[in-house]
């Protein structure tokens, strides 16, 4: 079978709003096919690292890098972010390989999983991309990056949703030697440009006692070529705000104290990141994509198997996790809201739909 | 990352280098591309033996630039358990083999103010595609290369007529040897140094720069454990309780395989630390680069790629 059989093709939607009046929702497909994390009743971290690039037919894990229905919407967010605060964006000088690495793993990945979107034209050096969806047609000379408006990595990475950071792989360690993060849950790349991996997860409780971070760094540094591989990860955004970042903090930090009974099904979203990472060929870095996915409350328990396994996790989540996750202000409303739709019957493995 | 993705290849060419060292050239066959790779990087070879598949790894020689075509070069060995005589003499143009995706246990540090790469004997492939890399980079570098004679000196002429501004010979059947601590002693401040050659080069040099107070974060070292040939032994399995004989020439990976297991590893040569695994009984003769001395001495944990037996069983927990 070939691999654009099994991807969906998104319908793109017009440009709706992450900030002021929050005009974002999701369709009963984006519903359908929501990267729903929880496979039991309840939440534990783990190494929950499988293979990427194999999933079900139209679902977030069958195409390399997802692209659907809210892309205009996402990539017009992350060009008002830019414009707000360039630093956003942000790679190290011995990154320049890594970079072109990148736009050459988004351009072919793009091109191959959406051609109706994006075509990729190369002729030796001289490379020809077209990306429909925002009518840009450039050529430029690969390994030239006088040739692009942007340096490589910013270029390609404002036409793609989700987050991106670049790691460089040396003594034994991976470091955070840059990034495009305009959509992060709570950190700041320029707090952690340069880190090590140890360091960039310093503030994560309880996984650090638990060895993940051991086990996950072994893992990554020995990932291969051309076997990319995923976790989700989540966590809870007070309206569909993309840009819950420590920079904007004082913008939407208040949010989360203005959650009540009554509108926690509409403020209230569930964040799933789907994470990705892919090991660069030519630079030996790699390449980690967040790409996340908000959902209200109200969208969520339009699944009823969904809604009463949300419930029982919040119910039996550490409280710990709660308080590093952000939410264990408003949760009491989380689970009371949710409550009313768990009638207490078993709910089926896997996280799908019923 | 249990069963890295097999490139389907030809071979292209065989070309005879020394009396002891063939080249060989790769092309992509059924349609497959083959990736770029870092400078540094290896592949793993299947050859298909009478008796079981040789899988070896070999440095990427080549420029990482060209993309048609990977080549290795291969030293015989005589006393080995049989992969490189298997490349010598029963692989020719034409013969169709899978090597594995490339993977860099060696790489340039992209922060070192100079290079300092020490080659003794075949070790000087990883470095021929390394210095395509820092050409490129116009890096500060050296290239140092020993060996015993003309015969055993691949690449030397390939070397000289390149890299002659960078590149300082030492024949030691003429009396030339390299040393350690007069080269290590008198080198800037963020010089990296990259060894790769036969095991007492590679201790000589690392001992002394760690004697000389260089930091590990700079001292970079390749040395592919090859499996030695041993006296067999039994693997037991405590997960699944099945008993399989180890044969002298046979590594427990192998084995492990050769049931229809299939058991993580990467490198096969003792290096990547993918194939790590708890040993709850037995005595281990471990032959591996990847593993502290300390966790090698407590006896609980093997690279079942390279590492064998001293007792007569060893009980896995697999």
């Amino acid at each position: 079978m070939s691999a654009q059989l099994q991807i969906n093709d998104p319908k793109i939607k017009p440009i709706e709003t992450f900030r002021d009046d929050f005009t974002y929702s999701n369709s009963p497909e984006a519903i359908r096919r929501f990267p729903f994390p929880f496979h039991e009743d309840k939440y534990m971290y783990s190494v929950n690292i499988e293979p990427h690039n194999v999933g079900p037919a139209g679902s977030v894990f069958a195409p390399a890098f997802d692209i659907d229905e809210h892309y205009l919407s996402e990539i017009e967010e992350r060009r008002r972010v830019l414009e707000e605060d360039p630093g956003r964006c942000a790679v190290l000088p011995h990154m320049m390989e890594a970079q072109w690495d990148t736009l050459e793993l988004l351009m072919t990945s793009l091109a191959r999983d959406y051609p109706q979107h994006f075509k990729l034209e190369r002729n030796g050096d001289r490379w020809t991309w077209e990306n429909r969806l925002l009518g840009i047609k450039d050529t430029f000379t690969f390994d030239d990056a006088s040739t692009l408006p942007y340096e490589p990595f910013e270029y390609i990475t404002r036409q793609v949703q989700g987050d991106f950071t670049l790691h460089g792989q040396r003594n034994n360690m991976l470091y955070m030697d840059g990034g495009m993060v305009t959509c992060q849950a709570d950190w700041s790349l320029q707090f952690d440009l340069g880190m090590d991996f140890y360091e960039w997860h310093g503030p994560v409780p309880k996984a650090h006692e638990m060895g993940i971070f051991e086990r996950a760094l072994k893992y990554l540094l020995n990932l291969q070529v051309g076997q990319p591989v995923r976790r989700l990860n989540w966590t809870m955004t007070v309206h569909p705000r993309m840009d819950t970042s420590p920079e904007n903090y004082h913008k939407w930090g208040i949010d989360r104290s203005q959650v009540t009974a009554d509108n926690v099904g509409e403020l209230a979203h569930l964040r799933v990141e789907l994470q990705s990472l892919f090991r660069l060929p030519r630079s030996n870095a790699i390449i980690f994509s967040i790409r996340c996915y908000l959902i209200s409350l109200n969208e969520l328990v339009t699944v009823p198997k969904w809604a009463r396994r949300f419930h029982r996790v919040h119910k039996s989540l550490p409280p710990e996790l709660a308080d590093y996750k952000g939410f264990s202000g408003y949760q009491p409303y989380v689970i009371d809201f949710l409550s009313q739709y768990d009638d207490g019957a078993p709910t089926s493995p896997g996280t799908q739909p019923d | 990352m249990s069963h890295p993705a097999h490139i389907p290849v030809r071979v292209a060419n065989v070309e005879t280098v020394t009396p002891f060292v063939k080249t060989f050239t790769f092309e992509p066959r059924n349609g497959a591309t083959l990736p770029r790779f870092s400078a540094g990087s290896h592949v793993v070879v299947t050859m298909p033996g009478d008796e079981r598949p040789y899988r070896n790894p070999y440095s990427l020689m080549s420029s990482p630039f060209e993309l048609d075509y990977y080549q290795v070069s291969v030293r015989r060995e005589d006393e080995g358990r049989g992969g490189s005589l298997y490349m010598h003499e029963r692989v020719s143009i034409g013969d169709e083999l899978d090597i594995s995706a490339p993977t860099n246990m060696f790489a340039l540090h992209p922060l070192a103010r100079r290079h300092l790469l020490i080659a003794g004997g075949i070790g000087i492939t990883p470095f021929l595609a390394q210095l395509h890399e820092l050409e490129r980079m116009q890096a500060d570098y050296q290239m140092h290369y020993a060996f015993r004679n003309q015969d055993n000196a691949a690449f030397h002429d390939y070397l000289q007529d390149h890299y002659s501004d960078h590149l300082h010979c030492y024949e030691s059947d003429n009396g030339v040897t390299l040393n350690p601590a007069r080269l290590l002693a008198d080198q800037p401040l963020g010089t990296h140094l990259y060894v790769c050659g036969p095991k007492g080069l590679l201790e000589a040099v690392t001992d002394t720069a760690r004697r000389l107070g260089w930091p590990e974060s700079c001292i970079h070292y390749e040395e592919f454990a090859a499996p030695p040939v041993g006296k067999p032994f039994t693997v037991e399995l405590a997960k699944s309780g099945r008993s399989l004989e180890v044969a002298g020439s046979a590594t427990v990976l192998e084995t492990l395989e050769q049931a229809g297991l299939e058991p993580n590893c990467l490198c096969r040569g003792g290096v990547c630390g993918e194939c790590e695994t708890v040993v709850l009984e037995g005595d281990i003769d471990h032959n591996d680069h990847f593993l502290s001395d300390e966790v090698k001495a407590s006896n609980e944990r093997m690279m079942i790629c390279v590492s064998r037996a001293r007792s007569e069983r060893l009980v896995l927990d697999l």
